[in-house]
Formats: C-alpha cells, structure tokens, sequence
C-alpha cells in the first residue's frame, strides 16, 4: 500500500507535534529535577547541627558577663545562645554557684560550617586545630537540629528556626480563610444562582476576571492604604497580613466557585423546584452539596497560592526580624516565604543552608495542601 | 452541609479568640531603616528579646531613605521607634520630621562599615583611585581636553587610566533605594565633581537650570553599572560567575565571603578594620540610628534597647557586633555618642549647618 504524499505530510506533522509536546515536557521535567536535587542537596546539612562539650564554671562573674562562664579558648566556638541562657540557668539553679560543669552547647555556626567542610565558613585559623582535635575525640558531635523546628528566627544561625514563621504562616492562613471563603462563596452563590443577568452584573464578573489578574503586589498596596493607614490595623500583625492575602484570593474563590455551581446540571435544579422546594432550599439541599468538592479544591488551591506569596506581605510590614511566634492576630508576625527570603540575603553562610530548609518545610506544606485537595475532590466527587 | 457550615463558623470563632487577646498584646518597639545596619540592629534586638523582660523588638530592612520616611510620618505609636541608616539623616528629612511633629530626635553613631569594591578571587588583583572608579560610572566626563563634558562613553579600564588592564568596565551595585549606593555617590562622585571645574563652571552659569552639576552624581544608565537590587548576596553570586566584573557592597559581606571574592585596592589601600576605623581606607561610613524620643516610655525597652546598642558587649572593641562585621567605633567617639544618649541629646536644624 503506497501513501500518497499528502497524508504522509500529514503523518510527519503529527510526529513533529508529538515531538514538540515530549520536549516540552522533558525540559519542564528538568528544571523540576534541577531545582529538587539543588534544593535538597543544599537543605539536608541544615537538618544536622553541632554540639559541643565545654567546662561551665559558674559563679558570680557570669551573672554580669556570661562570657566569663567557658574558658577563653572555647568562648567563640559556643552559640552566643548558649551563653545567654547561662545567667537564667543559674537563677534557677542556685545550687550550681561556684561549681564547674562539663556541658553540651549549641556550637557556633562557624565550627558547624567547618565540620560540614562549607566553603566561607569563617572559622578562624587558630580555632581550626582545636575544633578538628574535638571532633575526632567526641566532644564535638552532630544531633538532629531540632531547634530548626522549635525556635523563630535568630540572628545566630544555628539557633534559627522556622517556628515563628510557620506560626505566623498557620495564623495568617486562618484569617484569609475566615474571610475570603464565606464572603467569595456567598459572592458566588449570588451571582450564579440569584443575579438578574444584566449589564451590571456583567460590569461585576468582568472586574473579578480582571482582580483575579492583578499583580499581587498592588493587593499589598491596597492593604496599606485601606487596613493599615484607615482602619488602624497594627503594621506587621497577622490580622493585616490575612486581610490583605484575603483581598488576593477573593477573586479566585469566587471563580472557581462558580465554574463548580455551573458544572451542576441544570435538570437538579428544575426536578428541586418542580417537587416545591423555594431558591434558597434548591440552592443549600442541593445545588452546594454536588458543588462541594469543586469548591473546595478552588478555595485550597487559591489559599495555597497565598500561603506562598510574599510580595503584599512586604508592603504590610511583615519582611521584617520578628523572631517571636505571634500570641495574638494582634502581634507582629512573619511568614514562611517571608523568613526564606530574609535567611537568603544573610551574610553569614550557615544561613544558606536554611535558606534551602526553609523552602523545603515550605514546598511540604503547599504540597500537602494540594494533595488534600486533590483527595477531598476525589472523595466527594459525583458522577453523572 | 451542615457539618461544613459548623466547621467555617469555628475556624471564624478561632480567630476571633485569637483577636479578644488584644488587650493582652503589648507594644513592640518598631525599627525600620537601612539593610546594612539591619543584622547588627536585629542581633540587639534578640539579645534585648533573650533577657526575657522584653518583647523582641521588630526589626524591618527598608532602605536607610525608606526608613526615614516612615519614622517622619509622625508621632503616633503605630510609626516606628527607631530608625537605622547607613548615612547620616539629611537636612530635607529632619525638616520633614519637625513638620510632622516628631521635633525631638536623638542622633547615634554605632561603628563604621566600609563600602568595598570587590571582584571574584579568580581575577588578577586590581588597583583604582576613586577618580578612576568616578569616570568609569559618572553619566557624564569631562572630554579628552578637559574643557567640556561629554557622554561617558569608556568601556575598559585602559581608556581611563593606561595603568590599568585591558577589561571591560561592568560594576554590579546597589539602586537608588540604598544607603550603599547613597554613600558611594557621596565618596566617590560628589567628593571628586565638587573640586572639578568642568561640573561647577557649568553650575556656575546658571544656577537653577544646572543644579545638578553642583555636585555631580548621576550614575550611567547604558548597563555599564548595573543595579542588583537591596540583596548584597546577590552581587556576591554574580560576581563569581562573572570575573571581569566588579561588584559594590557593604564590608560585612566581604568578609563572610572572602572565599569567592576579593577587595580592590582603593586608593592604595586594602579595606580592612584597621584601615576602615582609622579614616585611611577612603570609603568608609559610619552607620547611625535615631531615637524617638516622643515614645520613650510609651513603648517598653526603649532606653534599654539604645543601652544595650551602645554597650560595649555589643559594639565595643571585642563586641558581639563585631563578629558579625561591625568596625567599632574610636574609644573617644564611643564616650560622646553615649554622654548624648544619657541626656537624650536632641539634634537640631544647626547640626546640619556643619559638616560631620
């Protein structure tokens, strides 16, 4: 059987097309991979940090300097951390006055960069003998970082964790919640099921089109100027973060809720009132519960979006150094993204590392989010 | 449908919990200001946090400009505290801040930095004067005969000095937003077009229209310098991709990177603590902070906060701030700036009739 010509073009154009599709892919795949394998490559050192066993000797000096409590050949390889807490210990423990104890302290970031064998760790030369001799007698050893996940941010790296920040981030969300999914469903509900269908309403969807278009950064402006500067919302709180991150994924909410009222068959509707049954029962018995799974998955994927986004939160204050974890929507907070981009543009080199880990808590947060939304929608799916 | 409607009112009930704490929640000291006295500000900070009587003041990194004009906006408690800056307030800033009410304001020097000129480590040393390094970034030179100005239109190193190597010109520094690019301006372009009579006779002619050429410093814009933004980090990085260039930065970023970049010698001189502190070093800054004075003992942790700065733990010869790369200041300088801030000095329209 001979081709004719034509359909044989017409064959290599499918194969090309296929081919371009593959490729497209392929190379999506492998910035993917890239990304990954730097990521974590960079990140897992940041899950280990190292301790070190020093001479404590308390007395009555180390409650005015508490550098005086580690002989002066250790005092620079000790997380200034550890130091800080030595007066209060002491308060606490009168018992321990005037005696000398051999003690596990958090190591300087630079000894921990060192051992790690870290380009730029910035341990001196006259400590590298002393910190290598240490290690190869155990006193110094690597423990799992739990403080990673049990502090906020800190000046000294190997004290900082993303505690607060994820604090800040649950906080936030909460409050974006709160707000943009009652008000962006009933938005929604409204139009799809209520709204005459008239040049005002149609004046309306084609600005949330546009609002679900805009730069985020603008949102943060908005933010300022409307909570901040009007309503008198404290800068930085989680409460202004929330609203604003509110604000941004309104349109979203409202989109996606309505794609998921409409994709509900129109015969639900008519069979609900033809048995009698008022908008307001079609709407709540019927219409909401088939549209439930579509809804959801829009309001996660939306709250995602702004679980990630920095840019407004710049603009309301919250890129700062707030090591606290926030007591009340009221507090200063910060945010997991926040927190990743403050370690990135830190000197000091141990902060690279959590730069890495912190996107790492960061990507499994999102990601679990957008599993819960894809399971959710598979558990309430209906088919028709 | 219920159950969800239930779990909606109770994630809003959480909030509102969280909210009722307001009465609870105290006031933060609020700091804002320049990016390069932010990790020394911060560090502070959490040692004022770690002593457990306060809460950790909140510290923001927005531009030592930007700084100013949120601690100007005026006295009430949701404008910040204190302000950092990585150049002295101007005189435009503190009329600005009278007119908005916030009249008394104490001055504090801190230490030094040093603007450093640095290039990657795998690049053949390099020595510049500060006039070499004007001509390569000025918008505008003087012409081969000197008489009049023309557009800079040098793109290697030799065209400018016949001393220097046969590289192309590319300088990665910081935008206008910075205090790093503001103290480059001063020490570099203003300090060398003010003495030069082909910038000031133009001046001279007419004193409105030519105001800029008082003290010229606008940067080229034809991508020979090019602004990376407030992340000196991200210089770092460029640099080490790109060794012919040259990068402006902060002296703390230097030495946390002296792995992968190296300093140009500048003037003869090689940025080091020594040199920086002592005035020898041509580029070197100090770095100050400003009180409020309206909000001290409004806002709890205040005056210990400014103590605790000025303590010699913190910025003394042997001081915390050191380690991270902070250049103290002389004992003599140290003794005056905290007499002022034992009698909360104000500073007034005549300190800026002098030169600092």
């Amino acid at each position: 059987m001979s081709l004719s010509p034509q359909l044989k073009r017409r064959y290599r154009a499918d194969k090309r097309f296929k081919f371009y599709g593959l490729t497209a892919i392929v190379f999506a795949l492998c910035f993917l991979i890239f990304f990954f394998v730097d990521i974590i490559g960079k990140a897992v050192p940041a899950f280990e940090q190292a301790y070190i066993q020093v001479p404590v000797s308390y007395n009555q000096s180390v409650i005015h300097n508490y550098n005086r409590a580690i002989p002066k050949e250790y005092r620079r390889l000790v997380s200034k951390s550890f130091l800080r807490t030595l007066g209060q210990k002491l308060e606490a423990h009168p018992e321990l006055m005037n005696t000398t104890q051999e003690e596990w302290a958090l190591a300087n970031h630079r000894v921990d960069q060192f051992l790690k064998g870290h380009e730029g760790h910035g341990l001196k030369k006259k400590y590298r003998k002393t910190v290598e001799q240490m290690y190869q007698d155990g006193k110094i050893e690597f423990r799992f970082n739990t403080n990673f996940f049990t502090r906020g941010d800190s000046k000294m790296a190997e004290n900082a964790g993303v505690l607060a920040a994820a604090m800040g981030s649950i906080m936030v969300l909460l409050i974006t919640i709160a707000v943009s999914v009652p008000i962006g469903v009933m938005t929604a509900i409204y139009l799809e099921e209520f709204a005459p269908d008239n040049r005002f309403t149609q004046a309306i969807e084609v600005n949330i089109n546009n609002l679900a278009a805009i730069p985020s950064i603008l949102y943060g402006l908005l933010g300022l100027a409307i909570f901040i500067n009007v309503m008198g919302v404290p800068r930085s709180s989680a409460l202004a973060g929330g609203l604003t991150l509110a604000l941004m994924t309104l349109p979203v909410i409202i989109i996606s809720t309505r794609a998921a009222l409409r994709s509900v068959p129109q015969s639900i509707r008519d069979a609900a009132f033809g048995l009698g049954a008022s908008s307001l029962q079609v709407v709540i018995h019927h219409v909401l519960p088939l549209a439930f799974p579509g809804i959801l998955t829009g309001s996660i994927i939306g709250l995602a979006q702004a679980m990630g986004e920095t840019a407004p939160l710049l603009i309301v204050g919250m890129m700062a150094y707030i090591p606290d974890a926030p007591g009340s929507i009221f507090d200063a907070a910060t945010v997991l993204p926040a927190q990743v981009y403050t370690w990135s543009s830190e000197s000091i080199r141990a902060f690279e590392e959590r730069t890495a880990a912190g996107i790492l808590v960061l990507l499994t947060v999102l990601l679990s989010l957008n599993a819960l939304a894809v399971y959710l929608r598979k558990k309430f799916e209906v088919r028709w | 449908m219920k159950k969800q409607i239930i779990a909606i009112a109770a994630v809003a009930a959480t909030c509102f919990t969280l909210g009722a704490n307001i009465a609870q929640a105290e006031e933060n000291i609020q700091i804002v200001g320049s990016s390069t006295v932010y990790p020394f500000s911060s560090y502070v900070a959490e040692a004022l946090g770690a002593t457990g009587k306060f809460k950790t003041p909140v510290v923001e990194s927005t531009g030592s400009g930007g700084g100013m004009k949120l601690f100007c906006a005026g006295t009430s408690m949701d404008t910040p505290d204190f302000t950092n800056a990585s150049r002295r307030m101007k005189a435009k800033e503190f009329a600005k801040c009278q007119k908005n009410g916030v009249k008394d304001i104490t001055e504090m020097v801190v230490g030094y930095d040093g603007i450093a000129i640095a290039q990657s480590k795998k690049a053949p040393s390099i020595s510049l004067s500060r006039k070499d390094l004007m001509l390569a970034v000025a918008a505008e030179v003087p012409s081969k005969d000197g008489s009049h100005l023309v557009k800079n239109n040098y793109h290697f190193w030799n065209e400018i000095n016949p001393k220097l190597p046969h590289r192309a010109i590319r300088v990665y520094g910081p935008p206008t937003s910075s205090g790093t690019r503001d103290a480059f301006e001063d020490m570099i372009l203003k300090h060398l077009t003010k003495h030069m009579d082909v910038y000031t006779k133009l001046y001279k002619a007419d004193k409105k229209k030519n105001k800029a050429y008082k003290k010229y410093h606008k940067i080229r814009q034809d991508g020979v310098y090019i602004p990376s933004g407030e992340n000196d980090n991200l210089i770092v990085q460029k640099l080490a991709r790109d060794t012919s260039a040259l990068g402006i930065f902060g002296y703390s970023y230097l030495e946390e990177n002296s792995d992968s970049i190296s300093p140009a010698i500048i003037d003869g001189v090689i940025p080091t603590p020594e040199t920086i502190s002592g005035h020898t070093y041509p580029l070197s800054r100090s770095l100050y902070f400003y009180i409020k004075k309206s909000h001290i003992g409004k806002v709890p942790g205040m005056m210990e906060y400014a103590n605790l700065f000025m303590s010699d733990q913190m910025i003394g010869e042997d001081g915390e701030c050191t380690d991270i790369g902070l250049i103290p200041l002389p004992k003599e300088e140290l003794a005056h700036y905290r007499a002022n801030l034992k009698s909360l000095k104000n500073l007034t329209a005549a300190d800026f009739a002098k030169k600092h």
